[in-house]
């Protein structure tokens, strides 16, 4: 079983993760239409991709715009959460391990024990983005089962991954699930709204070359986000 | 398929088609035959299929369901808060359901949609800058409005708007003889208390083409003769075209994108004709957005731009006051308290906000910033075709409540408003809820307080 869920089952995902990602940048760049989204994307390209870079990477800082001033808590959950979830898995010592018996090479790693402190602070983010959604009006009527499977999708491979290294339980069972789940993630991505892993910077360039180039980012100092 | 005598899906092209529609008061029989109007399933899934892109398709599917994006829309927070005013939940109940559901959607559904896509999103563009993904519900419901449009459930109003563009190439019965009339009437009014003023109409080959919102000549003439005597002082070599001087677009609020693409040509044909240098827009903000920010696409220019340089009236302005061509008397400043209206379609969508402040620091001393201010600044309340719709006037009175109390913030009786929409919407707040304030466009502030060249002046 070990050697079926970290081989071909492996190998699988990743190719599944990897191919539908491109796909979707492929799919989403070659939808982009000039006169009806009304943004001359290969003129003044030049000011287009600056408001692009801007766009994105001061939405990539916390407190970087003022929405994510004007929200602190939710901007801690947002940043915690996803740097749990991208870190983590990345640069854990035992994927990369994984990684360095299979292909030859590793990563960087961190330590075993910012993992753990990264991995609660994510599933803390985690529960209180779900109490979030339980308690805000406004963020319960936009919330459907949809976002629960989502989510659940992300933090299983979490819990399953902490309680296999931590030896709580038993430890195969955790160790199979956790592979699982981790692949079940890598395939959902491409194909559900976690495709937001590529297309988050693809959106954000977008609307950043539309300020950039026609709602005047030739003009002024370019939008203050 | 049941389609009304005058809720329909044909396009108004014709003078007497535009009498008949706007003989039915209020347009009481236009809605009472929209409760029968068929949906088009057909075409309305045609329409999805050509035109619903990546762009729109990929926030329809990402949107993460956070709710940032709802304290950002003025309208959510004038209703107290009410969930359903959550921009997300605005676009994904109407536009959401007509993809998922791939145009099968019936009659009562679209008249829901249309009361959201005009009475709870004024295309502000707020809330896109809000949103982690960047998504523009503005945009959206943009796109929204010309599927309504395309299917007959629009507005009244709005029908007769894009009508009007259609039948006269101005959002008003105004022929080219009245415009021309009105021009000639001014240029006599003003040239008694300013020497040597004109209206140069259809001059080739000047500096500048200056083109004006319709309401003008119709409403307020004064204003163009207040644009003549500026411009006379200012020395400026200036034209206004017989045919093709209308900035304002209705039909960009209607959602009716032949319509617009059809008026915009005609300015852009008068640049053509005139060969001016350059392009002067009035005091209007989604006027200069149709015809300088969205024309150029509607129209094709490549290059995303109309066919000369354009400037907003604010950006004239600044240029005349910094490069000494319209002298401030000192004494004559604003001395009261005073704030300004920044108008989302040239300040967020056009990123003019400098530029507003530049004229401030010349004509006002205590100048008071609203907050938030600048591209983060709040609807007027007004956009995007509410001012003018009666099906939704309660709707619209109850937003103002957000500009009312950002103006009551800054202690300024005082409002400056370089847009005609804004100017309104204004109006109708202190109409509504008597805060003791005035609102003035730049023309008649400007013109109270420039130095008049004694050459210019009369003889006593
Ligand atoms: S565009 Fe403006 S009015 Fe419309 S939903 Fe967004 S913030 Fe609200
Ligand atoms: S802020 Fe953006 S992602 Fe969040 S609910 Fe609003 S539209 Fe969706």
């Amino acid at each position: 079983m070990y050697q079926f869920v970290t081989g071909p089952l492996a190998w699988l995902s990743f190719g599944i993760f990897f191919i539908g990602l491109i796909v979707r940048i492929v799919l989403y760049i070659r939808g982009l239409d000039w006169q009806a989204d009304r943004v001359t994307y290969s003129v003044n390209t030049s000011y287009g991709i600056k408001g692009a870079i801007r766009s994105i990477i001061v939405w990539l800082i916390p407190f970087g715009t003022r929405s994510w001033r004007v929200n602190p808590g939710f901007t801690i959950l947002f940043f915690v959460f996803h740097i749990g979830l991208l870190v983590t898995p990345v640069f854990l010592q035992a994927h990369n391990i994984l990684l360095k018996e299979r292909l030859g090479f590793g990563l960087f790693t961190i330590s075993d024990c910012t993992a753990d402190f990264l991995t609660i602070a994510m599933l803390t983010a985690a529960a209180f983005i779900i109490i979030r959604r339980i308690a805000l009006s406004e963020v319960r009527i936009l919330t459907d089962w949809y976002d629960y499977l989502v989510l659940a999708i992300t933090v299983i491979p979490f819990i399953t991954g902490f309680l296999a290294s931590h030896l709580i339980g038993d430890y195969q069972f955790w160790l199979i699930l956790h592979i699982l789940s981790g692949e079940v993630m890598l395939i959902a991505i491409p194909f559900t709204k976690l495709s937001h892993f590529v297309l988050f910077f693809l959106s954000r360039a977008q609307i950043g070359m539309d300020y950039g180039i026609k709602r005047g980012g030739m003009k002024g100092k370019g939008l203050a986000w | 398929m049941a389609e009304g005598k005058l809720c329909n899906r044909n396009m108004i092209n014709t003078e007497e088609e535009l009498r008949t529609l706007l003989a039915d008061t209020s347009g009481k029989q236009y809605y009472s035959e929209m409760m029968d109007l068929d949906v088009d399933r057909d075409k309305l899934k045609a329409t999805l299929d050509k035109t619903l892109k990546s762009r729109l398709k990929t926030w329809l599917e990402i949107c993460a369901h956070c709710g940032l994006c709802a304290d950002s829309c003025f309208i959510y927070l004038a209703n107290n808060k009410d969930p359903k005013q959550v921009p997300s939940y605005k676009i994904q109940s109407t536009l959401g359901q007509i993809v998922k559901k791939k145009g099968n959607v019936d009659n009562a559904f679209m008249r829901m949609t249309m009361d959201t896509a005009w009475a709870k999103c004024t295309c502000c563009n707020r809330c896109g800058m809000y949103c982690p993904f960047g998504i523009d519900m503005g945009v959206m419901f943009g796109y929204l409005r010309g599927l309504c449009f395309s299917q007959g459930f629009v507005p009244w109003e709005m029908k007769i708007g894009s009508g009007m563009h259609r039948v006269y190439r101005a959002q008003m019965d105004i022929s080219t003889e009245d415009w021309v009339d009105t021009c000639e009437w001014m240029a006599e009014e003003y040239e008694e208390d300013y020497v040597g003023l004109k209206i140069p109409v259809d001059k080739k080959n000047a500096n500048t083409i200056y083109t004006v919102n319709a309401r003008e000549p119709k409403h307020y003439p004064e204003d163009i003769g207040e644009a003549a005597a500026l411009f006379h002082i200012a020395g400026e070599d200036w034209t206004v075209p017989s045919e093709g001087w209308e900035e304002t677009s209705l039909a960009m609020f209607a959602g009716d994108w032949e319509a617009c693409k059809l008026q915009v040509q005609s300015v852009y044909d008068a640049i053509d004709r005139l060969k001016p240098k350059r392009m002067v827009v009035t005091e209007c903000g989604h006027a200069y957005r149709a015809t300088v920010i969205e024309g150029p696409y509607w129209t094709g220019q490549k290059s995303g731009k109309p066919p000369v340089e354009s400037l907003h009236y604010v950006e004239w302005v600044a240029e005349a006051l910094r490069t000494g061509k319209l002298k401030i008397d000192p004494a004559k400043k604003i001395k009261e308290p005073v704030t300004y209206q920044d108008s989302c379609n040239y300040i967020r969508n056009a990123g003019l906000g400098d530029t507003a402040r530049e004229i401030m620091s010349y004509i006002a001393e205590d100048f008071r910033e609203m907050t938030p201010c600048r591209e983060h600044n709040f609807c007027c309340g007004g956009g995007g075709g509410l001012n003018g719709i009666g099906r939704y006037r309660e709707e619209r009175n109850i937003g103002l409540k957000i500009k009312r109390d950002q103006i009551l913030a800054t202690g300024a009786k005082l409002v400056i408003s370089p847009c005609h929409n804004c100017w309104d919407a204004i109006r109708d707040l202190e109409e509504v809820y008597h805060i003791g304030i005035r609102w003035r466009f730049l023309k008649p502030i400007l013109l109270s307080m420039v130095i008049i060249p004694d050459h210019l002046k009369p003889e006593e």
